[in-house]
């Protein structure tokens, strides 16, 4: 038995040291928020937090988790929305939504080492891929997280 | 997220609504059984619970392209609903088929969802209007006519009486519905035309969203995929006495053409399919490479009797006499789909022999009969519960072989639901590809460099001799010729062939199909301009009929990017335009290339003219999303060694990132009278107007994509 603290809850889990956390979360503990993009940490999809650091899950072992605190988007902003979620609402950032999980939990990271982030902060951050080509709403979206934009546009609600 | 999927239950519970098996567990707002009163089916396309939510019925498939809320904005537009109490489900494909098809076409490309449905789902929404006015006019005894709808409520301005939707829902749907309904002319919209936020993105920042591979059931297994790494090939043996030991393992399955194993999580499956000792039979297709794929379009060339996909004019005699010939050979490489969520299928073979499936589909109607056939059961012993698309691209179209793959499975472990994903590397090296394709243009000037004279060979396979051998017309693949064939430009004398060389890599309908050939001709047609001597964009407009929305996009475009205007230094621009989708689309790149060759895309301004404009901010979206789409081809390639992909994964498939994304800026132009696509169009202007913008910045031209290690570094 494998000792997991996930969003803030203690789980149980029978499985090998070596399986990828990514795996647990998603078919053990059933947080499907987190993606499975390329299983080579490339793409991001799979990004969660441990101890307040973006990692790739699909590359970290769950025998090295123990004792360590690990978020997923389920547990980010709870409750309500952490305030990258509420910008990537205001500035319609997802399209298919697939790689986003990964992509906030990219963007809380890096706010949280830099509350002000520079568009070339951003570039070396945020590396995750996304197919539908959301970046620049991303980028839009962190600087209104970082309070770096007149907050609200226009009510776009009719 | 576990689905409830006790099918009795599930028909009971929906019976309710009003005999719609809506699919509820998909779109978590909806899905609270009713509390109290049930909701009440006005018609197919609009449920209402008696406390005024409206659930609208979409057809088509989500894939981040917006269609669900697009559609949704029309039908409520119709309707007069209040859009704050709007919410959607997907319609089911196994009632479509029991109701003759009641919501026409599911299948979600060719950027059609809103341009070929849009008159259908709004006569859905004013019909279900009429009713509910019609129910409160009879109620009140007043003439329907004295009443008016809005946001929701009729009111009945002569008594002051009003009533909400809610509460006449159910008097509304006893109603015969009315024949003819005028529709809303787009002028007077309200919710249609306005960027109203897209009701899917809620759910998407919290992870809340059931993709395919989401998909969880109760008792469920887990497959793993290894398909014959060369196309074609067959499985011969399999070794499986390492595989059967590991941890987890529930079943080995072989096919014909690949193997799988069953297992109780994805990670254990995919582990032991690893470990599966496999020989394959290889047939004959383990001898091509891209070598032999460009040797076969080089004869294909050469053909002398290729069929005619155009012919005005005389373009040999023109060319004769022409003042200067100009005359360049482009190629492109095959090019994966790469859709972030890999393919995926769950499928869970009844033991009364019903087959449910969950996918992420762009075709709802070519899974259920993908799943039927290989299940040997009826289409109305299908069911398929269409889930959210981490992407789509066209590769979830018309091939369907990853819902052939998943009820193979799942009928190897019959009574048990079984989900399928493919890994990174069989989505990577089991496409349906762009099609690789070689094409030699030449065209004649005369003194003053007008162009008298096109020809065009194209050697590219046929993506419809593949997937719709049908549509085929003497020797033509519209898809393989399209934007050669059909340009508006006003050369008197033109000839395009086809040689149609199909090869052994499937391919597929990939974002904007045919668009290779837009960056042929608009790079093409660049060369032309500066032999002549001119200015891009004014041999263009020279070439452009008074009054073509190519024009007017072209104008508009240049205008917005400020075309002739200065650039800061080292900055360069290109232009391209094409029409396709619909719509009539032109984009301005502005880019700057290093003296180490390296490129940076800075700004792309496309204008677009698609008709009418149903959300201008998803519109704007699908801009960016094409633009970002295409920035790989630069770099991106499928090649061929011994017959099956090299790349496997995006560490030698290269996804564009955020460092390589320009700002894009969109300028709509609709002209209405017309309704045009979004999803794909905005991808036809920006590779060649990058490419044109590549040659003004370093005097070279890339005719060859990708680009070549060092291609623009400076000599």
């Amino acid at each position: 038995m494998i000792k997991l603290t996930v969003n803030g809850r203690v789980h149980n889990v029978d499985v090998e040291p070596d399986m990828p956390l990514l795996w647990v979360l998603r078919d053990q503990l059933k947080l499907m928020g987190t993606k499975y993009g390329c299983g080579i940490a490339q793409c991001g999809a799979c990004t969660v937090h441990v101890d307040g650091e973006p990692v790739t899950s699909c590359r970290a072992k769950v025998g090295d988790m123990v004792g360590r605190k690990i978020l997923t988007i389920e547990g980010l902003g709870k409750p309500g929305l952490h305030r990258i979620q509420k910008a990537w609402i205001e500035h319609e950032v997802p399209q298919c939504g697939y790689c986003q999980s990964g992509m906030m939990m990219a963007a809380v990271a890096l706010l949280a080492k830099k509350p002000k982030p520079t568009d070339a902060d951003i570039d070396e951050a945020m590396t995750n891929l996304c197919r539908c080509g959301s970046y620049p709403r991303v980028r839009k979206a962190i600087h209104a997280a970082a309070g770096q934009l007149s907050s609200a546009t226009a009510a776009k609600k009719a | 997220m576990t689905i409830a999927i006790d099918r009795r239950q599930f028909l009971k519970a929906s019976a309710a609504v009003g005999g719609g098996l809506a699919l509820e567990f998909s779109l978590p707002v909806a899905a609270a059984p009713a509390k109290g009163l049930p909701p009440t089916e006005v018609n197919a396309w609009v449920v209402i619970h008696p406390d005024d939510r409206v659930v609208i019925r979409i057809a088509r498939s989500e894939m981040g392209q917006g269609t669900l809320t697009a559609l949704a904005q029309l039908v409520a537009e119709e309707l007069d609903a209040d859009w704050m109490k709007v919410t959607t489900e997907f319609a089911s494909p196994n009632e479509h088929i029991r109701r003759k098809r009641i919501w026409g076409s599911m299948s979600t490309g060719g950027s059609q969802g809103v341009r070929s449905s849009q008159d259908y789902v709004r006569k859905g929404g004013a019909t279900a209007r009429e009713m509910l006015v019609a129910a409160a006019a009879a109620q009140w005894k007043v003439p329907a006519a004295e009443c008016k709808a809005e946001k929701g409520v009729i009111t009945h301005g002569a008594s002051r009486r009003r009533v909400r939707y809610g509460q006449v829902a159910a008097a509304a749907a006893k109603l015969e519905p009315p024949k003819d309904v005028k529709l809303r002319d787009p002028k007077d919209w309200k919710i249609a035309g306005k960027p109203v936020r897209r009701l899917d993105i809620p759910d998407k920042v919290v992870g809340k969203p059931v993709f395919g591979v989401d998909v969880d059931l109760p008792g469920m297994l887990h497959a793993s995929i290894f398909q014959s790494p060369v196309f074609g090939g067959k499985v011969k043996s399999v070794d499986a006495a390492a595989a059967e030991k590991m941890r987890g393992v529930k079943k080995i399955v072989r096919e014909a053409d690949f193997v799988a194993v069953v297992a109780d999580n994805w990670w254990r499956a995919n582990q032991a399919v690893k470990a599966l000792k496999v020989e394959w039979d290889e047939g004959a297709n383990g001898k091509f490479s891209d070598e032999t794929i460009l040797a076969m379009f080089r004869e294909g060339l050469a053909d002398p009797r290729l069929p005619e996909a155009k012919k005005v004019g005389d373009a040999a005699t023109a060319m004769a006499g022409a003042a200067k010939v100009i005359e360049a050979e482009y190629a492109s490489p095959y090019l994966n789909h790469a859709t972030m969520e890999p393919m995926t299928c769950t499928a869970w073979i009844k033991p009364d022999g019903f087959v449910e499936v969950w996918t992420s589909t762009q075709n709802a109607e070519a899974s259920m009969a993908a799943a039927a056939e290989t299940a040997g059961v009826p289409l109305e012993k299908v069911e398929v519960h269409k889930m959210m698309l981490g992407g789509g691209f066209g590769r979830r179209g018309a091939p369907q072989d990853y819902v052939k793959q998943g009820v193979l499975i799942a009928k190897q472990v019959p009574g048990v639901p079984v989900k399928m994903m493919w890994s990174r590397e069989e989505d990577m090296r089991h496409g349906y590809y762009r099609p690789a394709s070689l094409v030699r243009m030449k065209a004649g000037l005369d003194a003053q460099g007008n162009c008298v004279a096109f020809e065009a060979k194209i050697a590219c396979p046929s993506i419809l001799a593949l997937l719709r051998p049908e549509a085929i017309q003497k020797g033509i693949d519209f898809s393989a010729v399209r934007t050669l064939n059909d340009m508006p430009y006003t050369i008197a004398n033109q000839k395009v062939d086809y040689a149609m060389r199909n090869g052994h890599v499937p391919v597929g309908f990939w974002r904007a199909p045919g668009l290779q050939n837009a960056v042929y001709r608009e790079c093409f047609i660049d060369e032309l301009a500066q032999a002549a001597g001119k200015d891009p964009l004014e041999y263009r407009l020279a070439m452009l009929k008074p009054g073509d929305k190519n024009r007017l996009v072209l104008e508009a475009a240049a205008k917005h990017a400020g075309w002739g205007t200065p650039l800061p230094a080292g900055v360069f621009r290109g232009i391209a335009m094409s029409d396709g989708f619909g719509s009539f689309t032109a984009g301005v790149a502005e880019v700057s290339v290093n003296p180490a060759g390296e490129l940076k895309i800075h700004r792309f301004v496309m204008a677009i003219d698609s008709g009418h404009v149903v959300n201008p901010d998803t519109c704007a979206a699908q801009a960016e999303g094409n633009a970002a789409y295409c920035i790989g081809m630069l770099y991106q390639a499928n090649t061929v060694k011994e017959g099956r992909m090299v790349e496997g994964n995006f560490d030698t498939f290269q996804i564009p990132g955020m460092t390589e994304m320009p700002k894009v800026e969109t300028v709509l132009v609709p002209t209405g009278g017309f309704w045009g696509g979004h999803g794909e169009p905005g991808a036809l202007s920006f590779m060649p107007a990058v490419l044109n913008a590549v040659h003004a910045a370093t005097g070279k031209r890339v005719r060859t994509l990708p680009l070549k290690p060092g291609e623009l570094k400076k000599a």
